[in-house]
């Protein structure tokens, strides 16, 4: 179980005076659930992640998994960020602790023939596409099978079918891994297709606002009717909530 | 990258890889057929390079007067000669040991002294003023100084030549350790990667290309020290028999010592360090 308690985030504004990122942040995940984290753009969802990854250790408040501070974790960026000079399959391997990557080395070749990556093990990661990027840096977050995965906004950026395949590749890993995933996105949809139960954060500073269990039946479909459904469900039921995801007021505007 | 005051030659900046196109996995290897005979037309040209040198050496010898510029086949001899009696090589070596001595010292120092000026502010502030100075210190008075205040051996005279190049080692590996990637640090962070292999797998490589054209310059740099220093303060390898040779004007002695002497660095150029900047670099092919 992942406990995170945030009191106050504060950063120091360009101007000096500090700015309050978040405040007064409770979330909880379960072993093997599929939370996603939605919200406008600017509430702190990739400062949340910050926090809970130890990437940002600056705040009042407490993260815990399992009653102590999550090490065991896997992070995947809005951007691939992989080491240009080193292989894909290196890639992967530098994530695995010292002493470990011999034994890991066949996991990892495994784990990137599934991602559909096995003909370019040795190729540099300047070679490759946008998608094909994040499908190897998704398969460096599962290759140490971490309880906890963090996710911010991994998949923007990419053409829709790209995206849904990469989702489908995800939703694949955390059902064989059983790890527990932070998502964080704007696009609710994306929620939609992804989530056992998503936490809308309110307007900076961020708290979370609503949380909503997707009751879908897995695979999903991201385009089908059912999502499409849920889709305008919630949206005719929390307008106010919504009012600030980008995607949201352009349909509005649309209606 | 911003404006620079000390870059790297624009070879050695590490260049974004060109722009992914819609990848097969096939189109390295073709890239790389395409680009064997490039390289081996680059062969050819220096090698012609090389011959309209001494062409242009034969020239000049034959127009002036013999004793002022001899011609490279009595040159050639003289280092045939000077082999023979094993003077050439027993100064040379002498020579060689101190330029990677003084090599190794100011890449060590500058190294870490320039990651840490690119790293921590306070320590850049601290150390800046020294740094300029340094720079602009003239190599001819710290080979003096050294002299003077450690006596007329040899750690004096490696001292000498490596303060005279660690400023540069520092300079431009401080930009290279300005421009490392916090966001692949921060990758490093996330995956709780632990000091060495942060260090040596993530952050050492982004240096890489700035270590290199330290390296590069250094070399060049040193050994033309180096020389001074024996010249000034050693009573063997090449610098001070160069001197010797001043004495008696036997400018075929010079230029035997010099050209082979440059002969050496040339190599050690081309078939250690080039190479090496190749393999380092493939990534960026």
């Amino acid at each position: 179980m992942l406990d995170i308690r945030i009191d106050t985030k504060r950063y120091p504004d360009r101007g000096g005076r500090p700015h309050l990122a978040l405040s007064g942040l409770r979330m909880q995940v379960a072993r093997g659930e599929f939370v996603c984290v939605v919200g406008p753009s600017g509430c702190g969802k990739s400062t949340l992640l910050a926090i809970v990854g130890g990437l940002d250790r600056a705040c009042a408040g407490e993260v815990s998994m399992d009653g102590a501070a999550p090490a065991d974790l896997g992070f995947m960026f809005q951007e691939p960020r992989l080491m240009p000079w080193m292989s894909v399959l290196d890639n992967v391997l530098l994530v695995v602790p010292d002493g470990l990557r011999e034994q890991a080395r066949a996991r990892a070749v495994e784990l990137l023939r599934a991602m559909e990556l096995g003909d370019v093990l040795d190729a540099y990661p300047g070679r490759l596409s946008g998608g094909m990027m994040r499908r190897v840096a998704l398969a460096r977050a599962f290759v140490n099978e971490p309880a906890l995965l963090l996710m911010d906004e991994p998949f923007v950026s990419l053409d829709s079918p790209t995206a849904n395949r990469l989702r489908a590749m995800l939703v694949a890993q955390w059902q064989r891994c059983q790890a527990s995933v932070l998502f964080v996105t704007h696009d609710l949809r994306e929620a939609l297709a992804l989530a056992d139960r998503i936490c809308f954060l309110s307007p900076s500073p961020g708290r979370v606002v609503l949380e909503y269990t997707v009751d879908l039946p897995r695979p999903r479909d991201p385009s089908g009717a059912q999502l499409e459904q849920l889709h305008a469900q919630l949206l005719a039921r929390h307008p106010e909530l919504l009012a600030g995801l980008p995607a949201l007021r352009a349909e509005a505007a649309h209606d | 990258m911003s404006a620079q005051r000390f870059a790297p030659p624009a070879s050695a900046v590490p260049a974004r890889p060109p722009v992914p196109s819609p990848t097969s996995p096939h189109e390295p290897a073709a890239a790389a057929a395409q680009g064997a005979p490039a390289w081996r037309e680059e062969r050819r040209l220096r090698i012609a390079s090389l011959l309209v040198f001494v062409l242009l050496w034969q020239l000049g010898a034959s127009l002036a007067d013999s004793r002022t510029l001899p011609d490279p086949l009595a040159v050639l001899a003289r280092i045939g000669a000077e082999t023979a009696s094993l003077a050439l090589p027993g100064h040379l070596a002498v020579t060689l040991g101190r330029v990677a001595v003084a090599f190794a010292v100011a890449m060590l120092v500058g190294a870490l002294v320039g990651m840490a000026m690119g790293r921590w502010r306070k320590v850049d502030a601290f150390l800046d003023a020294w740094l300029v100075l340094g720079l602009n210190i003239p190599a001819l008075v710290t080979i003096i100084l050294c002299y003077v205040w450690f006596g007329l051996n040899d750690w004096a005279a490696i001292l000498a030549v490596a303060i005279n190049k660690i400023p540069t080692v520092v300079v431009t590996v401080r930009e290279g350790a300005r421009a490392v990637d916090p966001k692949l640090l921060e990758v490093a962070r996330a995956y709780r990667l632990g000091r060495r292999t942060t260090f040596l797998r993530v952050y050492l490589p982004q240096l890489v290309p700035y270590l290199m054209a330290a390296a590069r310059a250094g070399l060049s740099l040193i050994w033309k020290i180096v020389l001074v220093v024996e010249l000034l303060g050693r009573s063997e390898g090449v610098g001070f028999q160069l001197n010797v040779f001043f004495q008696f004007f036997d400018i075929t002695g010079i230029l035997a010592y010099t050209l082979v002497f440059a002969g050496v660095v040339l190599a050690a150029e081309g078939w250690v360090l080039r190479p090496l900047e190749r393999r380092l670099g493939a990534w960026r092919a």
